[in-house]
């Protein structure tokens, strides 16, 4: 039998957050740890969390897994049971909504702070703007990200500065337009980053690397985002 | 109660998936209020998961290529109960809606002249089908939804389109006329009820895969619309067509796109044989998706299927080389490792088919109005109702969808909404306000699943009516069983509607959520069987051992489901395309 | 978008800070390198005050002198504006950082003056 902890906490009923322990027989398979939630909730309807895709693309279901970050959907238990446990707590670092939702919206504040859309003071041509493969290489490993905020809900500076701090999944995507042939503002979107808290306050601890569902890698867009303010002043 | 808080818009669009963010994206454009209600953050909508990419003759793999090569494969892929006029819309104007996107940042793989790189997919030929394999579909490598959901979230970022994000539409609220002024919503954190009042209420709510067992849709597909829709009386249409894409991953029912085919992959049965070539000499695994779901199960059921079981098929990857699949498939060899266990460069992918899309729902025009059919047999315009997306049925696909014209659908039909609604806001949109009584309306399913006290538990019911329908209306159907289907389906209705709530706390009760979704899967459900039993004949993706010839003469048209007295009509498919000559039906063979 | 205000960051922008904070880095390592170095052949009285009376060690030691206040403001100003905010701890928070980098202020003073006494003053 799986021992089973989840971290329960519904404002209406409960004082304090509590973890509260299932019994969970996974007859011998290796279950995705939504799976154990999907069961769980069958058997108590009260249990609470977020999750659509259940592939791994939809970003929905980032929760805490035996301490660390992940998609629960993507994450066998072979993969992180050890000791015959497994403990779910919600996201880290965020206002918890209800058992293993928490509210993103500060999360969601960072993305859309760094204008995540693709800006062009060109003129559009009839046909697509052309990109050569190797630009467009440039985008591979940045413009995947989904979301889920595995990634910032690591990152201690997130958790300290996360109305100051962009964090590392906004700063990925604020490298993916500023990596991108296309964006012509490049020199905007530097000038707004340039305060000792959106990028500065990554101290490379990588946290956000070892944890990304995905594989990608913050710390290195964080890196080159440096290196091109840097570019930029000298 | 307290009282009721209303909140209003110029437009509403429920549904933050492809089709929904495109037309909250036009209209919030052109300045109106627009809001979207999402029942999850936008970006978690279903369009994530789509990968292969977006068909559109952007002549960009062969500088010829031409729109009405494309209309014509959709056309004949649609087994001809696609609307010609809409699918001339839909290919005419499909390069003009495709390079809006790449000009709003869809990062597209290229090719070496730096154009969108498009590749192979089933159903698609060059001049009318006498030209070969046409590459018509639109990529960024396997991730082309997740790509085009996040451009179109990012766009109407950058046009301030309010979102109630993880908000809940419930039903549909009509005024005294019978017109659509809005919708009842939940809002799932507090669980606050809302009336969101629109002069234009826009359905994008995705499809309803969910109502099978086996699906590659995510969790969220529960045809809110089409139950909204049903529950409102208005009609749906071909909702009997559900498409089951080849190769869902065995088990696991993940998808593995079709583009796996286009760059080269085959599927092969226990004997290692490629038997697509038995059913399909020419267009072999690029057939259309129900001529190949139905030869793999075919092989299953003929002692050629793979594993201990024999019950699937693989599909076979790795004489492709490690370089193309890691950069042509990178999601595809990632979702093969997490859910096969099997690495595509190495192995075989054991897969099967898997419910995948509803061509069917709520009829619309090329403008997304929503249609409904008097008595007399002429179409009406429901007026302030919209619907684009797969909850539409414009009809662009017909009895059978081709690979990457959902994306197409959604992005080319999310714009015609947006534009239509923008000049009919403009010219001015005179609708009476809803009264007491019909926001009360609005709310009866809601105050009856309060105090519903059935034992039923809803994950249980959910199960069995995924099962009923898996096992009574699945890639083959016959008469007698789905009669068996109908009954056991109008048994469940009670057991599901007196189901009672274990929890009825307001703060993001996912269960009861989950409850008002079974309500919709119940509706598309049987509005599915009903309309299956009715069509005695085989088309397209609705598949008859006891009618398995096409029947041009009774058949050659639409099914409507109303959902008042539970009756299937007929409706005529639009024949007469403006800039071109019909498409008349032929035998389909690939 | 709110501009951050960071008026008692050192170099007013977050570049500067980080140029500033890996430049002092680089002198204060270079620094405890020379000065291991020098311990490291012993060290007695006269040799070390023969060592100090040279032009060059009094610039290099200036300079570690003033990197490490440099190093030292920047880095406590980045760990108080982590731990020590209004909204952690409202303004109780604003309250104990101002203090902080008061106390903090005066003791690098204190410190530099002392430093540049104890190299020019004998």
């Amino acid at each position: 039998m799986l021992q089973v902890s989840i971290y329960r906490y519904n404002p209406e009923t409960d004082q304090q957050p509590y973890m509260e322990d299932f019994e969970f027989d996974t007859q011998g398979r290796d279950l995705m740890v939504l799976d154990v939630l999907e069961q769980l909730k069958a058997r108590d309807s009260s249990v609470t969390y977020r999750r659509s895709c259940r592939e791994g693309v939809c970003g929905s279901d980032g929760v805490n897994i035996n301490g660390k970050n992940g998609l629960a959907c993507i994450t066998p238990l072979s993969a992180t049971v050890r000791k015959n446990k497994l403990v779910i707590r919600p996201l880290p670092g965020l206002p918890v909504v209800r058992d293993l939702v928490v509210d993103m919206s500060m999360f969601y504040a960072q993305y859309e702070k760094i204008q995540p859309f693709l800006q062009n003071n060109t003129p559009a041509p009839a046909i697509e703007r052309l990109q050569t493969p190797e630009d467009r290489a440039k985008l591979d490993g940045l413009y995947e990200c989904i979301l889920c905020a595995c990634c910032s809900s690591s990152c201690p500076s997130f958790w300290w500065n996360p109305d100051r701090f962009v964090g590392p999944a906004g700063l990925l995507q604020a490298y993916r337009f500023l990596a991108d042939s296309r964006d012509t503002a490049t020199d905007e979107r530097l000038s707004r980053l340039d305060d000792p808290f959106s990028v500065f306050r990554c101290h490379g601890i990588q946290n956000c690397v070892n944890v990304c569902p995905k594989g990608l890698n913050p710390t290195r867009a964080i890196g080159h985002i440096r290196t091109m303010l840097l570019t930029r002043a000298t | 109660m307290t009282a009721l808080r209303t909140i209003s818009f110029d437009g509403v669009i429920v549904g933050g998936g492809g089709a929904g963010m495109r037309a909250a994206l036009q209209l919030a454009q052109s300045g109106y209020k627009t809001a979207v209600i999402s029942k999850v953050f936008p970006t978690r909508s279903h369009t994530v998961s789509a990968q292969g990419g977006i068909t559109c003759a952007i002549a960009s793999d062969d500088p010829n290529d031409d729109w009405r090569w494309h209309m014509y494969d959709t056309v004949k892929g649609s087994d001809y109960i696609g609307d010609q006029d809409a699918i001339e819309y839909m290919c005419s104007v499909g390069p003009e809606a495709v390079f809006e996107l790449e000009h709003m940042g869809l990062p597209f793989s290229r090719t070496e002249e730096g154009r969108i790189y498009q590749r192979p997919f089933g159903g698609q030929s060059k001049d009318y089908g006498k030209g070969g394999q046409a590459a018509r579909t639109c990529a960024a490598a396997d991730r082309t939804g997740h790509a085009l959901l996040h451009t179109l979230y990012q766009g109407n970022i950058k046009n301030e389109t309010v979102f109630l994000n993880e908000w809940y539409a419930t039903d549909i609220v009509k005024n005294q006329d019978g017109s659509v002024v809005g919708v009842m919503a939940i809002c799932i954190e507090t669980g606050e009820t809302v009336y969101v009042k629109a002069k234009a209420t826009v359905f994008a709510t995705g499809g309803a895969g969910r109502i099978y067992a086996s699906t590659t849709n995510a969790h969220i597909n529960t045809g809110d619309g089409i139950g909204m829709s049903l529950r409102a009386g208005f009609p749906v249409q071909d909702i009997e067509m559900w498409q089951f894409h080849p190769t869902g991953i065995y088990g696991a029912g993940t998808l593995v796109t079709e583009g796996c085919r286009g760059e080269g992959g085959y599927l092969i049965n226990k004997d290692g044989e490629r038997f697509m070539e038995r059913y399909a000499p020419n267009a072999k695994d690029l057939a259309g998706r129900d001529v190949v779901a139905r030869s793999m199960i075919l092989e299953i059921i003929e002692g050629r299927g793979c594993g201990p079981d024999g019950d699937h098929v693989m599909l076979k990857l790795d004489h492709l080389g490690e370089e193309v699949l890691e950069s042509r498939l990178p999601g595809i060899c990632e979702l093969s490792r997490t859910f096969a266990h099997v690495d595509p460069v190495k192995e075989p992918i054991p897969v099967v088919p898997t419910c995948h899309y509803m061509m069917g729902g709520i009829p619309t025009n090329v403008n997304g109005q929503a249609i409904t059919v008097d008595a007399a047999g002429n179409d009406h315009i429901i007026p302030g109702l919209y619907a684009c997306g797969e909850v539409a049925c414009v009809s662009v696909h017909g009895a059978n969808r081709l690979g990457g014209n959902s994306l197409l659908d959604l992005v080319v039909f999310g714009r015609a909404s947006g534009l239509f609604i923008e000049k009919a806001l403009r010219e001015g949109i005179d609708m009476r306000d809803a009264s007491e009584s019909d926001i009360e309306q609005g709310m009866s399913r809601l105050n009856k699943l309060e105090a519903a006290t059935g034992t039923d538990k809803i994950p249980d019911l959910r199960k069995e009516l995924q099962n009923i329908m898996q096992n009574y209306f699945g890639v083959f159907r016959k008469g007698e069983f789905m009669q068996e289907g109908v009954s056991k389906l109008a048994e469940l209705r009670g057991r599901i509607e007196g189901a009672a709530l274990p929890d009825k706390s307001m703060t993001f009760n996912t269960a009861r959520i989950e409850a008002l979704e079974l309500h919709n899967l119940l509706e598309v459900a049987e509005a599915t069987a009903i309309t299956a039993e009715a069509r005695t004949e085989s088309r397209g993706a609705h598949a008859r051992d006891d009618f398995q010839e096409r029947d041009d003469e009774n058949w050659l048209c639409h099914s409507m489901y109303y959902p008042e007295d539970k009756r299937v009509g007929k409706r005529g498919v639009n024949f007469k395309p403006r800039t071109v000559p019909t498409f008349e039906p032929m035998a389909r063979t690939y | 978008m709110d501009m951050v205000t960071a008026v008692t960051s050192l170099g007013r922008n977050g570049l500067a800070d980080w140029l500033i904070q890996r430049v002092t880095g680089v002198i204060l390592l270079a620094y405890f390198l020379f000065i291991a170095w020098a311990i490291a052949g012993g060290v007695d009285y006269p040799s070390w005050k023969a060592l100090f009376e040279q032009t060059w060690v009094k610039v290099f030691s200036l300079m570690a002198l003033l990197s490490l206040a440099a190093h030292a403001w920047i880095g406590l100003w980045a760990v108080l504006t982590d731990y020590l905010t209004e909204r952690l701890m409202g303004s109780t928070g604003n309250f104990l950082r101002i203090t902080s980098q008061l106390v903090i202020a005066l003791g690098i003073f204190i410190y530099v003056v002392l430093g540049v006494q104890i190299l020019w003053g004998y």
